[in-house]
C-alpha cells in the first residue's frame, strides 16, 4: 500500500471514531433537554402561585414603599451580577454568549458609575474570570447540569445577604442575573434581569378575576410579605437556573449535531481522496508493468 | 360546593384536587378551611397538612416552610418542600430523627433536621 493511501485511511478511521462520540453526545443532550424542560415546567405552578401571593400581600401591606427588598437604596454605588454559565464545554457559544452579555451589562453599569461585583455559576464562567485575573465575589460549580432548589436557595441567600449589607460595608445596591432563556428547542436567548430591588410584576390577570381580594393575613401582611419576598427571589433564581440548564443541553445538542455533520462531510471527502490515491497507485503500477514489458520486448527484439 | 385544593412544592406539583376541608398549621395556630372561608394569606409553620377529599379520604402531607392562600373556595398551599405521607420513607425519617437528636445541643442545622424528621413522622401517623 502506498504511503499516501495509508495516511488517508488512518484519518478516515480517526474521524469515524470522533463522529461516534459526537453522535452519542448529541443523543444524550437531546434526551436531557426533555428532562430539563419537564423540570422547568414543574416549577411553574409554584412560581405562579407565589407571585400571586406576593402581589396580594404587597397590595395590602402598609410598609411597601420602604421595604428593604423593594425600595431602591438612596446611595447607588455597587451592583452585583450573577452570570449563569455551563460547567462543561462543547456546547457551542452557550457560555460565551452569557459572558458577553454580562460584560456588556457590567460596562454599562460602570459607565453609570457603579462598581461591579460578579457572582458566577458554572466552571466555564469561573475559568473565564480567573484567566483574566478578575475578582469573583463567589462562584458555584457542579450545579449547572441539574440545578436543585437547594443550590438556587444558596445563591439567593448569598446575594440577599450582599444586598442587605449597608453600602459602606461592601453591600450591593442592585442585583442582576444574566441567564439563558429557553424559548424552544431551536432558539434560546440570553436574558438580563434585575432581581433586586424587586419589581413586583403583576402577572396578567385573567379577565374578570379580581386579585385584590380583601385578605386576612396570618400573622400580618407585613410579616407574610417579609417571608414571601426572599422565597420569591429564590424562585426567580431557580427558574433562571433551570431555563439555563435546558438551554445548555439544547446548545450542546446543536453543537454536537454540527460536529457530526462535519465529520460526515469530512469522511466523504477523505474517502474520495483515498479512492483517488488507490486508483493512482493502480494506474502507476500498470504503467510500470507496461513500461517494463515494453522495455523487455524491445531488448529481446534488438538482440535477435 | 367543594374546595379546589392544590399543594405545590418549589420543584413540582404535589397534589391537587377537590376537597371538603383543609387543615393546616400557620404560625398563629391551626387553621381549618371549609367552603366559603374568607380570603386568607398565611405563613405556614413546619407541620402536617390534612386534606379531606370529596371521596372521604384523608391526604396528609409534611410541609416545611410555606404559605397558604384561600380565595373563592380555592386553596393554594405553597411549600419549599412538601411530601405526601405515602412518599415518606418512615425508616429513613426515624433514622434521621435519631441521628439529629443524638447530636449536640444547640446545633442549628441538626435541630432543623430534627424538626423536619419529626414533621415527616407526624404526617405518616396522621394517616390511617
Amino acid at each position: 500500500m502506498g504511503a499516501q493511501l495509508r495516511v488517508v485511511r488512518r484519518r478516515i478511521r480517526s474521524v469515524q471514531a470522533t463522529k461516534k462520540i459526537t453522535k452519542a453526545m448529541e443523543l444524550i443532550a437531546a434526551s436531557r433537554i426533555i428532562k430539563a424542560q419537564n423540570r422547568l415546567n414543574a416549577t411553574r405552578p409554584y412560581a405562579i402561585e407565589l407571585s400571586r401571593a406576593v402581589t396580594a400581600a404587597a397590595s395590602n401591606s402598609v410598609s411597601i414603599a420602604d421595604h428593604p427588598l423593594l425600595a431602591a437604596q438612596k446611595r447607588q454605588e455597587r451592583a452585583a451580577i450573577v452570570v449563569v454559565t455551563a460547567d462543561r464545554g462543547l456546547a457551542g457559544a452557550y457560555s460565551s454568549n452569557a459572558i458577553r452579555e454580562a460584560q456588556a451589562l457590567s460596562n454599562l453599569l460602570q459607565e453609570e458609575g457603579y462598581e461591579v461585583v460578579p457572582y458566577v455559576v458554572g466552571r466555564k464562567g469561573e475559568g473565564w474570570f480567573r484567566f483574566r485575573g478578575r475578582a469573583i465575589a463567589r462562584s458555584w460549580t457542579g450545579i449547572s447540569d441539574q440545578p436543585t432548589y437547594e443550590s438556587a436557595s444558596e445563591i439567593a441567600d448569598a446575594v440577599l445577604e450582599r444586598f442587605l449589607q449597608p453600602t459602606e460595608e461592601g453591600g450591593a445596591d442592585q442585583i442582576h442575573i444574566v441567564s439563558t432563556n429557553f424559548k424552544n428547542m431551536v432558539s434560546q436567548e440570553v436574558r438580563v434581569r434585575r432581581i433586586l430591588p424587586l419589581e413586583v410584576v403583576e402577572e396578567q390577570e385573567e379577565a374578570g378575576q379580581e386579585l385584590t381580594a380583601l385578605y386576612d393575613f396570618e400573622p400580618s401582611a407585613d410579616a407574610v410579605l417579609d417571608a414571601l419576598l426572599p422565597r420569591y427571589v429564590r424562585t426567580v433564581i431557580y427558574t433562571a437556573l433551570l431555563a439555563s440548564a435546558a438551554s445548555e443541553h439544547a446548545a450542546r445538542r446543536r453543537a454536537m449535531k454540527a460536529a457530526t455533520d462535519n465529520a460526515d462531510e469530512l469522511i466523504k471527502t477523505l474517502t474520495r481522496q483515498a479512492n483517488q490515491a488507490r486508483q493512482a497507485e493502480i494506474t502507476q503500477e500498470i504503467s510500470e508493468i507496461v513500461g517494463g514489458s515494453d522495455a523487455l520486448s524491445s531488448v529481446t527484439a534488438g538482440s535477435e | 360546593m367543594t374546595l379546589q385544593v392544590q399543594l405545590v412544592a418549589a420543584d413540582r406539583s404535589v397534589w391537587s384536587g377537590e376537597a371538603t376541608m383543609v387543615i393546616a398549621r400557620t404560625l398563629d395556630g391551626d387553621l381549618g378551611i371549609l367552603t366559603g372561608h374568607v380570603p386568607v394569606l398565611g405563613e405556614l409553620a413546619d407541620g402536617v397538612v390534612l386534606i379531606k377529599t370529596t371521596d372521604g379520604e384523608v391526604v396528609s402531607a409534611a410541609v416545611h416552610g410555606g404559605f397558604i392562600s384561600v380565595e373563592n373556595d380555592t386553596v393554594s398551599l405553597l411549600a419549599e418542600v412538601a411530601e405526601l405521607s405515602n412518599e415518606i420513607d418512615v425508616d429513613r425519617a426515624r433514622a434521621a430523627l435519631e441521628r439529629a437528636s443524638s447530636g449536640g445541643e444547640g446545633d442549628e442545622s441538626l435541630s432543623a433536621a430534627q424538626s423536619r424528621a419529626e414533621t415527616r413522622l407526624r404526617a405518616t401517623e396522621a394517616h390511617p
